[in-house]
Parts: structure tokens; sequence; C-alpha cells
């Protein structure tokens, strides 16, 4: 009876959904999976050969709990040039074990028991579990396809209390592709500044945005020591098994996380650390190709699923389409299931990342031009026979 | 422009009706765009890769490296004109360093290629000297990899 020392706050979080469906879709055969989170690309091979040189020449050590120096220099240099906010690489960036762990840091260095964390929906699915954990409290606000996924300041002002700590953005959005205006996130730094919160801004989809630009929340005006900015490399530059992301802002809150990491972590992968510099330094046109590739995707997944029937918000950034199946009466998870069953597609049902995400899948098109197709092709026979 | 060629370049078979869809503009505008490409010489052909080994047939590649003596006024670009005409030349370039050109020869067999070398090439006044590489094997051609790549193995459902 171990189970019963299992403390309380884990066992209060749901399994995951998306475990659910993964043990679903595995053990069969010939599936076509638009269920993936990450790229289909490989890591660039330019890094992968740095990995491979570095640990020739015995880069295996730990490193400085805030990371490499030069990669922390680098980035600074990346950030200020891309978004014109200054961090010191000294002690206002941390390299961590991929963003999943920067985000985990970020809840647990600003949260005191039943502090509230506001958390638009449908998002990434670790928010919320990282706030329990935390001892924190989360506020989920959803968001909707009228308003093109985008949360708003009045939603969040409503949703403000006196407990009330911090927002997080994460934008360009897993798994809705919605991206923010400027305008939208200057609303948003209204009310952040005006009830004195802190916004957790998860950026890791930034380079993945199509026909716009990005805007850094901490590059508003007031908002750089405001915001933990958290961005890595997973998806930028398709790296995402080597695990390494970083946080950026207030010296003493990034402080505070090193503090944490230093204990738990005590480092980000060393080999890592050398494939994210390599990235920074030589990765720009690769990248840029795989952007143009998703964008070619985007628009073949988003005209497919519209033309079949199946109302798709156009996403402007990240690599998923969200379509509405609510016209076909079934549920997310029905037809997700259903899918999977009689025509061999994975796709991801929308609820799982927040309850508004009900009568949506989360659609991938991390996935090759051919295979889309075909999975469209499929999607559509399915429709048909409902 | 670049986008529709960056898709024709690695599907040289798909349709005006798909890149339109894949670039977000209209068929007619696609098609125009790469009549015009064609037109202006920016697309050349459009070119079939082949493994012709598979097909059953049997090749013989070499590079050939030459050195030449030049004769005055006609330069480089007459003898490397006159070496391009031949069926078997697959490719000529001039190349700085040791030599100052490079062929690509074909033939059927080794020694096809050994003779069409002695025979055709080395005889002509301005070559000076050739230097013959058979290939053994070639794993990467016009940024084709011919080696099985390594697949990277996904989880299939992942957030």
């Amino acid at each position: 009876m171990p189970g019963k020392h299992i403390s309380e706050v884990v066992k209060s979080i749901p399994p995951s959904g998306i475990r659910k469906f993964f043990d679903l879709v595995l053990g069969m055969d010939d599936i076509i999976s638009l269920g993936v989170g990450e790229p289909d690309f490989i890591t660039p091979w330019h890094v992968r050969e740095a990995c491979i040189y570095s640990l020739e020449k015995g880069l295996t050590s730990y490193t400085s709990n805030n990371g490499l120096l030069e990669l922390r220099e680098l980035l600074s240099q990346y950030i200020s040039s891309e978004y014109q906010v200054g961090y010191n690489p000294d002690n206002e960036l941390l390299v961590t074990t991929g963003v999943s762990e920067a985000t985990d840091l970020a809840f647990r260095a600003i949260t005191n028991p039943g502090d509230e964390v506001i958390i638009p929906e449908p998002c990434y699915v670790s928010y919320v579990p990282g706030v329990v954990f935390s001892c924190g409290k989360p506020v989920r606000v959803p968001t909707y396809q009228e308003d093109d996924f985008r949360v708003t300041a009045d939603q969040i002002e409503r949703n403000i209390t006196d407990r009330t700590k911090a927002l997080v953005l994460s934008y360009p959005n897993n798994p809705t592709g919605a991206v923010m205006g400027r305008k939208d996130l200057e609303d948003i730094a209204d009310v952040v500044n005006e009830h004195d919160l802190i916004v957790i801004s998860d950026e890791v989809y930034d380079r993945l945005t199509y026909n716009g630009t990005h805007t850094c929340f901490a590059s508003l005006p007031g908002m750089r020591d405001r915001t933990i900015l958290l961005n890595g490399f997973s998806k930028s530059h398709a790296m995402t098994g080597l695990r390494i992301g970083y946080a950026a802002g207030d010296g003493e809150i990034i402080g505070a996380m090193t503090k944490i990491h230093q204990y738990t972590m005590l480092c980000a992968p060393i080999t890592a650390q050398v494939g994210a510099i390599e990235a920074l330094k030589n990765g720009d046109g690769e990248m840029r190709k795989m952007v143009r590739e998703y964008d070619r995707r985007r628009r073949l997944i988003v005209g497919g699923l519209n033309k079949m029937g199946l109302d798709c918000f156009e996403p402007k950034g990240a690599f998923y389409a969200f379509p509405s199946i609510k016209t076909t009466g079934l549920t997310s998870e029905e037809f997700a299931g259903g899918l999977l069953k009689e025509e061999k597609v994975a796709v991801v049902p929308g609820d799982v990342f927040g309850e508004c995400g009900a009568g949506y899948l989360r659609c991938s098109y991390a996935t090759s031009r051919e295979e889309l197709s075909e999975a469209l092709g499929r999607i559509e026979r399915f429709v048909d026979s409902i | 422009m670049n986008e529709i060629l960056e898709i024709i370049e690695s599907d040289p078979k798909i349709g005006a009706k798909e890149i339109a869809t894949l670039t977000g503009s209209t068929e007619a505008e696609v098609a125009s765009n790469i009549k015009e490409m064609e037109r202006a010489g920016i697309i050349r052909k459009y070119k079939t890769v082949i493994n012709w080994e598979k097909a059953g047939e049997e090749y013989v590649y070499a590079i050939i490296e030459i050195k030449v003596v030049l004769h005055s006024r006609t330069g480089y670009d007459a003898i490397a004109e006159r070496l391009a005409r031949f069926d078997e030349v697959r490719s000529v370039r001039l190349i700085s360093g040791d030599h100052d050109l490079s062929l690509t020869v074909r033939g059927k067999s080794m020694k096809e290629v050994a003779f069409f070398v002695a025979e055709k090439i080395a005889t002509l006044e301005q070559v000076q000297g050739t230097v013959t590489h058979f290939v053994l094997r070639t794993f990467k051609e016009d940024g084709d990899i011919l080696f099985e790549r390594e697949q990277s193995e996904r989880l299939p459902v992942s957030p």
C-alpha cells in the first residue's frame, strides 16, 4: 500500500490527458500522427556535429549553475538584437534543462502557498500542475475562437483578486497557434502594472511566427522587470531531446530561480549547452528554412480542414492547427478516438489543454507534406462517415 | 518567386495548384510566375534523378583532372567547350589548384572510360596531362544524400 504515502498535492493532479491518448496510440501500427508536439526535422547537422566534437574533446563536466558564460553572453546579445531588451549575462540569465524546468522554477520562485496564478486556456499542459506543485492556486481563464484565442486585458482584470501573484502568457500558443498583437499585449501590460503582477511569458514558439512579427512581452515599456521570459531551442532549432532552455529576467527573480536550480538540477547538460551555442552562432539559416516549410504546411492543413467543413481558425504561430469539430456532433475525445480507430490518424483532443478546448482538436503540422495530405484525406473520409 | 523556386527545386512534379495552396497565392499567379521564370532562364529545366544501377544499367564514373597548355587568345573557353561536346563528359569545370579543368566522365566500364580519356582527351593539343580518379561510391550528389539516413523515432503523441 505504498500509494497511501503519496502526497495529497501530487494526488490532486489528474492523470495527463495526453498520456491517456498516447497509451491508446501505442501498439498500433501504420499510424499517421498529427499528435506530436515537436519538430519532425532532425537537429541540424552542424549542431549535432558541435555536440559530437565537444564529447570528443571530453567536455562532459558540470558547468556553472547559470550555464556556460559564452552561452549566456550569446543569449544576451541575441535577445537584445531581436527584441531590444537587455539582460546581464552574469545574473539575469539562467540556462535550464528545457523550458519545462524554467517554467517550474519560475512558479516555485514566486509562489507562496495560496497565491493565485492566472493561466489562459487552452494552453500547454504543464502550467496548471506546475502551479499546483508550487502550492499555488491556478486560475484558469478560457479563451475563445471568436477572440482568435487571445486572452484580453479585461478578462485578466476580472480574475484578479488580492491573492493574484502572476499571469502566464504563452504566445504563439500551443495548442491553438494563436499569437498576440502588440496592442493586445500593451493593454495587458497596463493591467499587470496596475495590479503589481509578475508575467511568466513562455515564448518558446517565438521564431515560429507567420506573416507578422513576434512581440516579446518583456520588450514592452516597464515590463522587463516584471517579466520572466522563458524560451529555448527545442522548437526553433529542432532540439527537443537535448533539453535546453533559458529564463531571463530581473536579477533578484533569476537569483531565486537559480537557488532552486542549483540544488535540484545543478546545471543543464553541457552537451546541449554546446549545441545551443552553435545554434545561436550559425543556426539562423537552417531555422528560417524550417519556418518557411512549416508555413507551407500550415496553409496546406488549414486549407484542407476548412475545405472539408471543419472550421479552422488561422493559426499565426507555432505548428498546430486547432479545428472545431462542433458541427460533427462528436466530442473531442469521440472524434479523436474514432479517427484513430477508423482511419489510423492520431490527433489530440482539444480539451486536454483546458475545458474550453472541448469541441476542438490539436493537429500538429510538424510532419511531412506527404503525410499531411494523406492524413487530410483520411480525416475527410472519417468526417463523411459520421 | 524564390519561395516557388525553393518548392519546385526539390519537387519539380508539383503542380501550380498545390504550390498556390502552400504559398497562399492563386493558381493563375503561380503559373504565370513559373512561365516568367522559365522564359527568363531562371528555371533552366526540370530534371529527373535516376538510380540507373537499380534499373539494371551499370555505369562507371570518373573524375578527370586536366592540366592545360593555353594557346594565346583562345583561353580556357575553347578547350572547355570542346570537351563539353563529348557525350561521355557529364560535367566540365574550370578549377583552381594543381589542375585547370575537372571533368566527370561516364562510361559503361572502366576500360571504356580509360580508353576514352586516353584517345579523346589526352591526345588533344592543349592537354598537357590528365589524372583519372574512378568513383567507387557516391554518398551525396547535388544535395541529395544517397545512403540510408537516420530516422528520428518520435513519440506518436507528445504535449
